[in-house]
Formats: structure tokens, sequence, C-alpha cells
């Protein structure tokens, strides 16, 4: 147990729950809480998007994939960061001016359909709850490494904190949180592996062991190609990232502080490959067990017994527990604030939930009991994998429904239901069975552990024929919403 | 293409306003309609275009690599040329391609607002 890694771990928490509820004082009603009025500016934004982007998925699981399985992994912090590329290409003006808070709110006011809310609505608590899953499981592993504590100690203390911050913060507190956590998370990865580096250099620079597996930038096509699909198609429909760009004022601030975002998360992964690469002279044991934990062990493991090792764990300890607090702060904000909106409460609780306010608190608690109990359940998987399969969720799902919504006249609800259920429904079906069941044999293998290949154009396909069959049903005001989606506001139509 | 009627944004960026597009705007008439449907195409063409250079050379990679593995092994100051493109280079060609998108989508934006301006009572600023 490293006493300074305690004390880093505790700081960064208490510091999170401090400016929550500095932020609480500011709230005014439900408004406040869900968008923060709308009102933050670009760069801070930009911040806040990157704090609360880089997951347990990016501080942990990327290094580790890269110290076990090498070059190929790289793809996933590049498609991490290309995901945005795309978001601002085609989605972030246009869901801005739409004006909607959550994902269902963009469906009712593009299509108008009740039912098709609904099952936006269920999408969103799947792919919520499921990202939400590796960043508990990140946390109870941080926090048995860091204190020798259980496992279901740290699930237990991240779910509370988190549940309770978003609970009586919300977005607001969350915007503060989360731009501190991106800076707190740059510093927590690049100073050790500056550190890192130069023992490397001190030592000789010793080979880095390999073989031409490890060496291969890819590991088959397929796989490469589908898991560059899922993450650059999935980013746009993951509901913790597009929530945030409701908080920016306009369309054209909503694109700036998109670009600004592509640069910040750049920054941040020029560093997980450092740990991967030196994690194989250093910590090569790890490459068969669980890698995730290599940010967490190599600092010790390369500097030896001392001060600085002591020093730089506790900063990578600090890093890893501002990335579950600041993910699960923003995701946990994006699902209770879709089940405060569009899952009714059962009667008795309604009489009781005394205004908006209070339903948005009993949602929270909801949102953050669910994936705490799921993460003290599953255990044993690479953050980064579970993350990825979250990704093709939302690429088969939302991704299709946003573009054809943004871009397409011809879409109708049917159309969207439709191609939702079809390549969304098939990919949490693939999702499901590769978390808990036996792998299944040869290709099939590859085709579920990384849908996005198939589930992506098959949701595409699908929305399309069956839009076009129901072409008489496109709504009738879908001229006005897309001059709305894509007229700049200084017009002011 | 030759039968659309075709709007050219950008013809009329040192030009008068169209008079009383913006009420065409408003009232969403066939006017109004293809201006819209020109501001959207014209949108539309850029974030594809944009899309497909990266398509074409980040999402290249993975089939060079396989069709000339020898490209995986040249290495530049001792560091792998896989691990250079994927690790370092792509970062800031993503941020690079994000930042041209965001000017170039602007300045189709101010072109639109030139064309369309303000409302009669409204001062009319140029984009």
């Amino acid at each position: 147990m490293n006493a300074y890694a305690l004390f880093a771990v505790t700081t960064v928490t208490v510091v999170t729950v401090v400016i929550g509820a500095w932020g609480v004082r500011l709230v005014r009603g439900t408004s406040d809480l869900l968008v923060a009025s709308r009102m933050v500016s670009p760069t801070q934004n930009a911040a806040a998007i990157g704090g609360e982007y880089l997951s347990a998925a990016s501080f942990l699981g990327v290094a580790g994939l890269i110290l076990a399985y090498g070059a190929r992994m790289l793809w996933y912090p590049v498609g991490f960061a290309a995901g945005y590329l795309a978001l601002l290409l085609f989605v972030a003006a246009p869901l801005r001016r739409s004006g909607a808070f959550t994902l269902p709110d963009f469906c009712e006011a593009r299509l108008g359909s009740p039912r098709l809310r609904a099952l936006a609505t269920a999408f969103v608590l799947f792919i919520g709850w499921f990202y939400l899953l590796p960043q508990l499981q990140g946390a109870g592993l941080t926090f048995g490494i860091v204190t020798g504590g259980p496992h279901w100690l740290g699930v237990v203390l991240v779910g509370a904190v988190v549940t309770g911050n978003v609970a009586f913060g919300g977005m607001r507190s969350a915007t503060y949180v989360q731009a501190f956590q991106y800076w707190l998370k740059l510093t927590a990865i690049a100073v050790p592996a500056f550190f890192l580096l130069a023992r490397w250099r001190s030592d000789g620079s010793p080979p880095v062991p390999h073989d031409a597996a490890w060496a291969a930038p890819t590991g088959g096509l397929v796989g490469t190609y589908s898991l560059i699909l899922a993450t650059f198609l999935g980013t746009m429909g993951l509901p913790h990232v597009l929530a945030r760009f409701y908080t920016n004022p306009d369309g054209a601030s909503a694109r700036r502080t998109t670009a600004i975002v592509l640069g910040l998360v750049g920054v941040f992964y020029l560093f997980p490959a450092v740990y991967g690469v030196l994690g194989r002279v250093y910590t090569p044991q790890l490459a068969d067990g669980r890698n995730d934990t290599v940010v967490l062990l190599l600092p010790g493991a390369a500097l030896g017994p001392g001060l600085a090792a002591d020093c730089l764990g506790a900063l990578v300890a600090a890093g890893a527990f501002a990335a579950f607090l600041s993910t699960s702060n923003g995701l946990l904000t994006s699902v209770a604030g879709v089940l405060a909106n569009d899952v009714r409460l059962p009667g008795w609780l309604a009489r009781r939930a005394a205004g908006p306010l209070t339903a948005f608190r009993l949602a929270a608690l909801a949102a953050g009991t669910v994936p705490t109990l799921l993460a003290l359940a599953v255990h044993g998987l690479n953050v980064s994998q579970v993350v990825g399969l979250a990704f093709a969720v939302a690429a088969s799902s939302f991704c299709p429904l946003l573009v054809l919504g943004i871009w397409w006249r011809g879409l109708t609800a049917a159309g969207a239901a439709a191609g939702i259920l079809a390549g969304g429904g098939s990919a949490v079906v693939a999702v499901l069975w590769t978390v808990f069941a036996p792998p299944a044999p040869g290709l099939a293998a590859d085709l579920l552990a990384q849908p996005a290949a198939w589930t992506v154009p098959l949701s595409f396909a699908v929305m399309t024929a069956v839009s076009a069959a129901t072409r008489r049903r496109v709504p009738a005001g879908v001229g006005a919403m897309l001059l709305r989606l894509h007229a700049p506001e200084t017009l002011r139509l | 293409m030759s039968e659309r009627v075709r709007v050219d944004l950008a013809a009329h960026r040192r030009s008068r306003p169209a008079p009383g597009a913006h009420a065409e705007l408003v009232e969403q008439t066939p006017v109004g309609d293809v201006l819209v449907r020109e501001l959207m195409r014209v949108q539309l063409g850029l974030a594809l275009r944009l899309a497909g250079v990266v398509a074409v050379t980040l999402g290249g990679l993975p089939l060079v690599f396989t069709l000339w593995p020898a490209a995986t092994r040249v290495s530049v100051a001792g560091i792998g040329l896989p691990w250079l493109l994927l690790g370092v280079a792509a970062f800031p060609f993503l941020a690079a391609a994000g930042w041209v998108y965001t000017r170039l989508a602007e300045r189709n934006e101010a072109d639109f607002a030139a064309l369309v301006g303000r409302p009669a009572d409204a001062p009319q600023r140029r984009g």
C-alpha cells in the first residue's frame, strides 16, 4: 500500500465533491442541472468534454491493450479521437440548433413519434449503463491496488460519490469538475511518462521484447475496420457526449468546441502507448494477466522503491480516479436526465416526488445503482474492450439516426425505429453474447466481438429502405426543422 | 445535376442580399426551400469531402500495411513507421482536419447569411 497514492485518490475525490457542492449553490432548477443553462464558453466546454470523455478505457485500458497485443491496439486511441471528427463534420452544429436536451428529445423534435422516443430511451439506458460498468470496475481495480482493500469497496465508493454528485449538483457542477479533471488527467499521464522515458534512457535503452504479432499494426482487416467504424461513428451516439453539446450557446460555438476537443484528446492519446511499450520492458508479467493495471504499476516497477516512484504512482492513481469520476459523472447525468424525463414514476413515488428536481434526484439514484450492482457481479474484462462494445451499439443505433435525421428529408419515424432495432438490436445481441456466452467458433467470433462492420451498414440500409417504403409518413414540418438545424443563428429566423 | 436549380452561395459574397430572401425562408416558400437545400448540399459536400480525405489516408493504413508488409518494418529515428503514424502523426492530422472543416463550414454559413440578409427592419451585417 502506497500512502501517497491513498492521499492523492482521497484528495481527487474530495475536490470533486467540493467543486460539485460549489456548483450546487448556483443551481436554480432542472434546466441548470441538465444543460448548465447553455452558457458555457467553447474552451471551458471543450476541456469539460475532454475530461468527461477520457475514461478508464483511455487512461488504463489502452496502455494495457498495447502492452498485451501491440501496435494493432493503437487503433483504439486513433478511433476514440477520430470519433470527434465525425461528430464535428456531421452532427455538432445542427444537433445544437435542434434545441433538444437529450437523444430522445431529438427523436421527438425531428420525427414527432412517442414510440420512437421510447425506443431511443431504452438504447440510451443500455449504452449508458454498459459504459458505466467498466468505469466502476476500473475503480474497484485501482482501489484494490492503491489500498489493498477489497474490489467491491472501490466500486461502491466511486458509485456513491458520483451518484451523490450528480443528484445534488448536476451538469453545472459537472462542467467545472470535468474541466478540472481533463487537466489533472493530462498531467497524471504525461509527467510520469517523461520520467519513465528518462529512466529507460538511463538504463541504456534496453530493447522492447516482442514478436511479429505484437509488432503488426493490424490483426485481420475485418476486425481492424470494424473497430475503426465503431469508434469513428460511435462517439456521436454516446449519451454523455451529446448532452455536453447542449451546453453551447449556439451551433457555431458547438462546432468550435468540438474542434478544440479534437486537439485536447489528441494530446492526451500521445501518452498511453509509452506505458504499453515500456511495460514490456519493466512489467512483462502483466501482458498475460491484468494488463489494464500497467499504468498504475509501471512507475513503481521501473523506478524501484523510493520517493519518486511513490509520488508518480500517486499521480497516476489520482489520474485514474479522475477518469472514473468524470466519465461516470457525465454518463450518470445523461442517463438520469433521460430517466427523469422519459420514464414515468410509479404512482406512489410520483406523489411523493414533489417537483421535477426531486424526480431528477430519484432518477440519479436509480441510474447509479444499476451499474454499481452490475460491476459487483461482472469482472475480468479489459475496460477498453467493454467500452469498444458500447461504441459499436451507439454506432449502430444513434449514428444512423442522427446522420440521416440531420441530412435527409426522407427519414420517417418507422424507418428510424426499424433501423435502430435491426442494427442496434443486432449489436446489443453481439455484445451480450461476447460478454456472457462462450466464444463462438471461427469468423463468427470476430463478427460478434467487433460487430460494427455489419451492424452499422445494416442499420443505415434498413433505416433508408423502410423510410423510402413509408415515404407518405415523412413529417409535415420537415422543411422548417431542417432550416432550423442548418441556418446560422445570426439570421434570426 | 443538370436539372437541379443551383444557387451559387459564394457568388453573392460581395453582392447585396437577394431582396426578400429572408422572408422566403421564414415563410417556407419554394424559393426558401431551394435556399435551404443548397446550404445543406454545400455543407454536406464539405463534410463528405473531408471525411473522404481522412478515410483514404488514415483509413487506408490497415490496407497498406496488409498489402505491403515491408512498410511495417520501416523505422524512422528508431521508431517503427506504424507506431509513428498511428501513435503520433494521426492526432495532429485529425485536429488539423477539424480546424479546416470549422473554418470552411463557417464561411459557407457566412455566404448563406450574406445571400439571405436580415429581416427588413434589422441592420444587415456581412459575414
